[in-house]
């Protein structure tokens, strides 16, 4: 099966600076994706490279077979057939909210772009509105709008530029939800640039991580997270903290903590870096095994308890808040590495 | 103890203060409005059978002709320089504003005395092709209504150009990715989005413009041209009807009533139509060759018809004249204006802050209202505002009059109505609008903290102004000052009907000598005052020149800033825009 979008090797310049370099990645039709990356990383740009708003100094674009967009050439962003939602919303702010909706059937006749405007409020749950101006709508109703103008033209794909993060922490989650449901409901395709992890697992059934105009990883929220490719995802994806050990043998690797079993991939005698999350730290009394508390976060549910090894490196450990355990008592630990993520020092 | 008991900051007698600013500004209004409806000498019957149904139909030919000329000018100048680059770009963007010095009777002289029978133009047509009697040949008469929407225009549409250029740069750049998305090439968008969405600030520089043209006088008295204003003068001074004069201004009034009404339309729309967050400004798209300089080339025209030539002519006039006409009575004329404009100018900035402070203090909408009311000046044309100025000062003189003449035997004469104070007093109600502008944008870069600070330290709303505010705001004081001062150096209208007798300002002067076809000995007045002109343009284009700093891909923060048309124009009173900011000290 071929992918309905097709980035290869593309790379785009802001005046002397490289915004992006070699990216590539594929998606297939009807799959949602994240790309995630901290600010400045390339992100927007390469979405608004498939768009057509930034041109290209290498690599192409392949939309359902069709090259779109190559070294400084590519189809103009309205004859593309795919639509982007902002993180400002964009609504059209003379028109209203019907009219917003309608914007990009103007090709069908009347009857038609009011029976679509309105059956697509209808789907994002904004029925009786359509007679509104923007400036009347909150926040979450506006960006509603703006998905349902957005998908009003039925595009082949739909690019969303940190459309949550305007919204407020609770709407974000709501909203967040509903729209990845009505996108899966229609079978849509859909790329989505976000810095917020959040965003991208919960929304991203691939996730993207950039840093400095390339792609780190494009894989799966899963592996993301429990098998970062490179040290940066490690880094940036999730909390945890890297110890130092030493490569014992072709599956084994001795640490401070203890001895961790696994694939390796690092010749023996290699002095490398493992990486060890809080939920690979588990809080048992009983447990020989002991570790220092010099910091802890309380969270609710849980403590983010920071402890010390006897070496002075430091490690995390998410516990159930009623372990309520004071900074400077010994907390007895169980290591529970079910994934190896190593680095050479 | 009463003290302790109210429940906000006392705000001293502020608030009553701008109420009687508010109410002065309105006495003029409404004299003009109680004289027309019980005149002395009832017209209305006779105006309406004979001559008013000509100054209407002429003066809505004429605000429809520079309504169009403006728009047309002022959105494609606005529209190339900020979605194009092109040769001189930068250059031309400020440029563009120079018209704005260039009064509309000083233009119309000039071009005249250019382009008429016996001008250099004709006589080198008549030269080149052998022509000898008008018959000949067909020229464009100047002096005519076509003429003055031409010249009015060409001078005008920087107030369009000015606000449609702040509103296209303050448009998220979104908008218009969105509308190509959706499947709208760049054209189509244009009128889709980008020029809807700037229509309501469109609006507020025509009506600005507008309002300018009904003001006008020199321009269509010089072209005998019969509007509505020169019918005032017609009725009022040539015929000796006060009252016919104050009915025409009551009709007058009406057309200002429905510019107002499309400015503040216009400025409430554009708050809902900008709201939406800025997201940094569009890259200018790069027009090279041929359409790069066919760009300059219509950006340049108006700059060149509107400021260039004119400046030229009246450089090499005054250059030929200024020897002879620097005479002791001509430094008079210019002491005279000096008088006039300083006066009206520091009491215009003393009055503009009591109604500023006074609604700094109590942030409610009938003390906006009243701000509004007190800045209506600007939309009341300057020979109304004579008519309404004269009647109540002429009813105080008399009065006082008769009551010396009863008592002492002795009378007094004219002391406001024949004196210099009418003139002052119309200035400073026609231009209260402006300062008040520049003032409450000054007032709005200080922060509600430092109020309270003071406050609480145990300064009243007089000594925290005194103390902290003035010291703050000095610089942008002093820039509502000048522009007041400049605008007052222009005023022609008004001045030319209130002066005391052998009383000439530079713009009096000015025209005395051009409609009588004498235009070289008026060059020297008439560039002072189009020099005079420039500050307000030069203070304009720095502010247009950190607005385009901000909308460079590469700089941080906000958007673009918009700069209103603030400085020169009469502004719409209490939006905040851009005056240019109080210098703290450093």
């Amino acid at each position: 099966m071929t992918a309905l979008l097709e980035v290869r090797g593309i790379a785009c310049r802001y005046a002397q600076r490289a915004a992006v370099s070699d990216a590539s990645f594929e998606l297939q039709q009807g799959m949602l994706a994240s790309l995630l990356g901290p600010s400045g990383c390339g992100k927007t740009t390469v979405l608004r490279a498939i768009a057509g708003f930034q041109p290209l100094t290498a690599g192409g674009i392949h939309l359902n077979g069709r090259r779109i967009a190559g070294v400084d050439r590519g189809l103009a962003p309205e004859h593309r057939r795919l639509s982007m939602v902002f993180q400002d919303h964009a609504l059209f702010p003379h028109l209203t909210v019907e009219k917003n909706v309608a914007a990009g059937l103007h090709r069908k006749p009347a009857a038609e772009q009011r029976r679509l405007a309105h059956a697509l409020l209808e789907k994002v749950g904004l029925t009786g509105l359509h007679r509104r101006y923007p400036h009347e709508l909150s926040g979450g109703q506006q960006q509603r709008v703006a998905l349902a103008r957005a998908l009003a033209p039925n595009p082949q794909l739909l690019l969303m530029d940190e459309p949550f993060s305007s919204l407020d922490p609770d709407l974000r989650d709501k909203l967040r939800q509903e729209v990845r449901a009505l996108l899966k409901d229609i079978g849509a395709t859909c790329l989505l640039v976000t810095h917020d992890q959040q965003d991208a697992f919960a929304f991203g059934e691939r996730v993207g991580v950039m840093r400095d105009g390339r792609i780190e990883q494009w894989d799966t929220a899963y592996r993301i997270y429990h098998e970062p490719a490179t040290r940066f995802v490690a880094d940036f994806i999730g909390e945890g903290v890297f110890i130092d050990g030493v490569v014992a043998a072709a599956d084994r690797i001795d640490t401070e903590l203890a001895v961790l079993r696994g694939p390796v991939g690092h010749p023996p005698g290699a002095r490398v870096k493992v990486l060890i999350r809080p939920d690979d730290i588990i809080h048992d009394d009983h447990s020989a095994r002991t570790a220092r508390i010099v910091k802890r976060a309380f969270r609710g549910e849980n403590y983010l308890y920071t402890l010390t090894l006897p070496s002075g490196a430091e490690i995390l450990s998410l516990v159930p808040s009623h372990h309520n355990h004071a900074v400077g008592e010994n907390l007895g630990i169980v290591p529970a590495i079910d994934h190896l993520v190593i680095f050479a020092a | 103890m009463r003290r302790l008991m109210t429940g906000r900051p006392g705000a001293g007698a502020w608030p009553l203060g701008a109420v009687a600013v508010a109410a002065l500004c309105l006495l003029p209004v409404a004299a003009v409005l109680w004289l027309a409806l019980f005149p002395a000498e009832n017209i209305w019957p006779h105006l309406i059978a004979t001559t008013l149904p000509g100054y209407v139909g002429n003066t809505l030919i004429l605000l429809a002709g520079v309504g169009v000329s403006t728009l047309l000018t002022g959105v494609t100048a606005a529209r190339l320089v900020t979605a194009f680059d092109f040769p001189l770009r930068k250059l031309l963007e400020w440029l563009l504003l120079l018209p704005l010095a260039m009064p509309g009777y000083v233009i119309a002289y000039l071009y005249t005395d250019l382009l008429e029978f016996a001008g250099p133009v004709q006589h080198a047509l008549r030269a080149v092709f052998g022509w000898r009697l008008a018959g000949d040949y067909w020229f464009p008469e100047v002096r005519s209504m076509g003429g003055a929407i031409m010249l009015l225009g060409v001078v005008l549409y920087p107030y369009v150009y000015l606000l449609a250029r702040a509103s296209f740069l303050e448009q998220s750049s979104y908008l218009p990715d969105v509308s190509r998305l959706l499947g709208r090439g760049p054209v189509a968008t244009f009128f889709y989005v980008e020029l809807p969405i700037a229509r309501p600030a469109i609006a507020v520089g025509v009506a600005l413009a507008l309002m300018e043209t009904l003001n006008d006088f020199g321009t269509v008295d010089f072209f005998s041209v019969q509007t509505l204003t020169a019918g005032l003068y017609d009725v009022w001074l040539n015929m000796g009807n006060l009252g016919g004069g104050a009915q025409i201004g009551a009709v007058m009034l009406t057309f200002a009533a429905l510019l107002i009404s499309l400015e503040y339309i216009g400025r409430r729309r554009r708050r809902f139509y900008q709201s939406a967050t800025r997201f940094g400004g569009r890259p200018r798209q790069r027009l090279r060759g041929r359409n790069g300089w066919a760009a300059t080339a219509v950006c340049a025209a108006p700059v060149l018809f509107g400021f260039g030539i004119p400046a030229l002519l009246l450089v090499s006039h005054a250059l030929d004249h200024l020897p002879a006409a620097w005479t002791p009575r001509f430094r008079g004329y210019a002491l005279n204006s000096l008088w006039v404009s300083g006066t009206a100018s520091v009491s215009a900035v003393a009055l503009a802050v009591v109604v500023a402070y006074a609604r700094r203090l109590r942030r409610t909408t009938v003390m906006a209202a009243i701000a509004r009311a007190a800045s209506l000046g600007y939309a009341v044309p300057g020979a109304v505002l004579a008519v309404g100025v004269i009647v109540p000062l002429a009813a105080f003189d008399n009065a006082v009059d008769a009551f010396l003449r009863a008592r002492f035997g002795v009378g007094s004469g004219l002391i406001l109505s024949g004196t210099s104070f009418a003139v002052i007093a119309a200035c400073t109600i026609r231009f209260l609008a402006v300062s008040i502008g520049a003032v409450e944008s000054s007032f709005s870069k200080v922060s509600d903290s430092l109020d309270m600070a003071a406050r609480t330290l145990g300064h009243g709303a007089g000594r925290t102004l005194r103390r902290f505010h003035l010291p703050l705001i000095r610089g942008g004081l002093l820039t509502a000052a000048l522009i007041v001062f400049v605008d007052c150096m222009k005023e022609l209208p008004a001045t030319l009907i209130l002066r005391p007798f052998n009383f000439e300002t530079l713009a009096t002067h000015v025209y005395h000598f051009a409609s009588d076809e004498l235009i070289e000995r008026s060059a020297p007045g008439a560039l002072f005052i189009v020099a005079a002109g420039l500050i307000p343009v030069i203070i304009l284009s720095r502010t247009i020149d950190t607005a385009a700093r901000l909308d460079s891909p590469a700089a941080p923060g906000p958007g673009p800033v918009a700069p209103g048309p603030r400085p020169v124009a009469p502004p719409g009173t209490v939006t905040s825009t851009a005056a240019p900011p109080a210098a703290p000290a450093p």
